[in-house]
């Protein structure tokens, strides 16, 4: 479904993503794991075309998108849910959701996606007219990602969804990626949760300083002594 | 007594209709700081050219004055967009102060471009409403629509602003400017369409002020310093806080012109301003 093919990117005079190539097949939950600053976020910014690549191709469903702008990249199927879920803290959850729906396209699925959304997440109902700033942290990620699947996406990127929750509610954060992977969607889902986030994906790529140093099934990754030592801690 | 009483009351309800129209002024205003951050000091003068076009319209090219206004607004509506995409775009990343001499040098613009295009001589479309006389009081008709009318135009915002996606997304824009290509939203598209609405506004407000006033290229001197002052009463970008505000403002020129004289009530809003200035320099409803 998406596929990135020696991409390279930065910022400025720095460089963050050298040659850069994975692939996301549809229906796979596919993580891309390593430490802070390996360029994981850029990873995903590089796909919504929030920056640009300096080389290589990504494409989706066959589609080169390098081209494409970035409001336009979720007509194509991508929804991002952002780091730190950037929800719009003065708006109510509703209508933080009704901005996940803006697209054209989306807008005439409008009240049955809120539904579907509703069901998915009764805290969403619960809480719909209440002010997006003020809701916890694990409801805001809620929140995050229910407004992406609002725009009824193919593959829903997430940025490190546990970063900055408690412990106890990163647990409850994972349970909901694993229910979002069984609803059927296309995930790739970027973490430092080592741990976590492999009990939940198919598979996963391991970046670090901007190269892809390791790949493979989850189970493959667990037994990997490179894993095993820099990230289990074992 | 009950005599003063009746004069008093006509002088608080003169104020409550200027008070709408100063309102629909000032939330043109705020909704192009709120949205965009920019203060448009030009604003006047697209109401000033707003009211030559119903002049224009109506009284040279002998359009019905429905008509006349209605293309009007839309003309100051475009114009409002052109101000954003050719004028404002280019400074949106520069310095403030930047944005506020760009705008001011359109303010010239406009007037200049007004004195040489339509002369230094004042206009008068020739509609003249009557007053209305009710319980020993002269209502004057042109306020009381423009009132009505700005009422109107504010609840119209008011429901596009909270229940059309394109409104949900002005609201958002400004919270959040970056993350928008996520939601499928082209800011600048945005910027324009709230722009147009400004615009919009300023037209609207001008069908109304060119009922009660004489049109001259100056024109916008007498109700830009007062429209940027509600809006900084209010909040900056507060819509709230700008309608409480005109309505504040507007009680202190006509009550305060009723107990004096008619100039006297500008000086007390402008003392009243000052002080509040003091006292809370965000504004009434201002954040921070």
């Amino acid at each position: 479904m998406l596929s990135l093919a020696s991409v390279s990117a930065g910022y400025g005079g720095f460089q963050a993503l050298f040659d850069v190539s994975l692939e996301v097949k549809a229906g796979e939950s596919v993580a891309v794991i390593g430490p802070n600053g390996a360029g994981k976020t850029t990873l995903l910014r590089v796909i919504s075309k929030l920056i640009d690549a300096r080389a290589g191709e990504v494409s989706m469903e066959g589609r080169r998108m390098n081209e494409v702008p970035s409001h336009e990249i979720i007509g194509h199927g991508i929804a991002h849910v952002p780091e730190n879920r950037r929800l719009f803290a003065k708006l109510s959850v509703e209508d933080n959701l009704r901005m996940g729906a803006f697209m054209p396209a989306a807008r005439a699925k409008y009240a049955e996606r809120l539904e579907f959304v509703y069901a998915l997440f009764p805290r969403m109902r619960e809480r719909r007219h209440q002010v997006a700033g003020t809701l916890s942290g694990g409801e805001q990620q809620m929140c995050a990602i229910g407004r992406a699947l609002m725009s009824g996406p193919k593959l829903l990127l997430l940025d490190e969804p546990s970063a900055g929750l408690a412990p106890v509610v990163v647990q409850s954060i994972f349970e909901l990626v694993r229910r979002i992977c069984r609803e059927g969607y296309t995930v790739l889902i970027v973490e430092q949760n080592v741990r976590q986030v492999l009990k939940v994906v198919h598979r996963a790529y391991l970046l670090e300083t901007g190269r892809i140093k390791l790949a493979g099934s989850s189970a493959q990754m667990l037994e990997s002594d490179l894993i095993k030592k820099a990230y289990l801690g074992l | 007594m009950e005599f003063f009483d009746v004069f008093l009351l006509e002088a608080v309800i003169n104020g409550l209709l200027l008070g709408g129209v100063l309102a629909l002024l000032a939330l043109g205003l705020n909704l192009i700081f709120g949205v965009i951050d920019v203060v448009w000091i030009c604003y006047a003068e697209l109401v000033m050219i707003g009211m030559y076009a119903v002049y224009y319209f109506h009284n040279v090219f002998g359009w019905p004055l429905w008509l006349a206004m209605l293309v009007a607004i839309l003309a100051v509506a475009v114009l409002g967009a052109a101000l954003h995409q050719f004028v404002i775009r280019p400074v949106l990343a520069a310095e403030p102060i930047n944005q506020l001499l760009v705008t001011g040098g359109v303010l010239f613009f406009l007037q200049a471009a007004a004195t040489l295009a339509f002369g230094v001589e004042f206009r008068n479309i020739g509609v003249s409403l009557p007053a209305m006389q009710a319980g020993g009081m002269y209502l004057s008709l042109a306020r009381l629509i423009a009132f009505l009318v700005a009422l109107g135009g504010m609840v119209g915002v008011y429901l596009f602003l909270t229940r059309t996606f394109v409104g949900t997304a002005i609201r958002a824009i400004s919270q959040d400017r970056a993350i928008m290509p996520l939601m499928g939203v082209n800011a600048n598209r945005i910027f324009v369409i709230t722009s147009a609405l400004g615009g919009g506004l300023a037209g609207l407000a001008a069908c109304l002020l060119v009922l009660q006033y004489d049109i001259h290229p100056a024109i916008g001197l007498t109700f830009g310093p007062i429209t940027f002052m509600i809006c900084v009463l209010g909040g900056l970008g507060n819509m709230l806080g700008g309608f409480i505000a005109a309505f504040i403002f507007a009680q202190f020129i006509s009550v305060g012109g009723y107990i004096l004289h008619i100039e006297w009530g500008y000086v007390f809003a402008f003392l009243f301003f000052i002080a509040m200035m003091f006292w809370r320099p965000q504004g009434l409803l201002g954040g921070k």
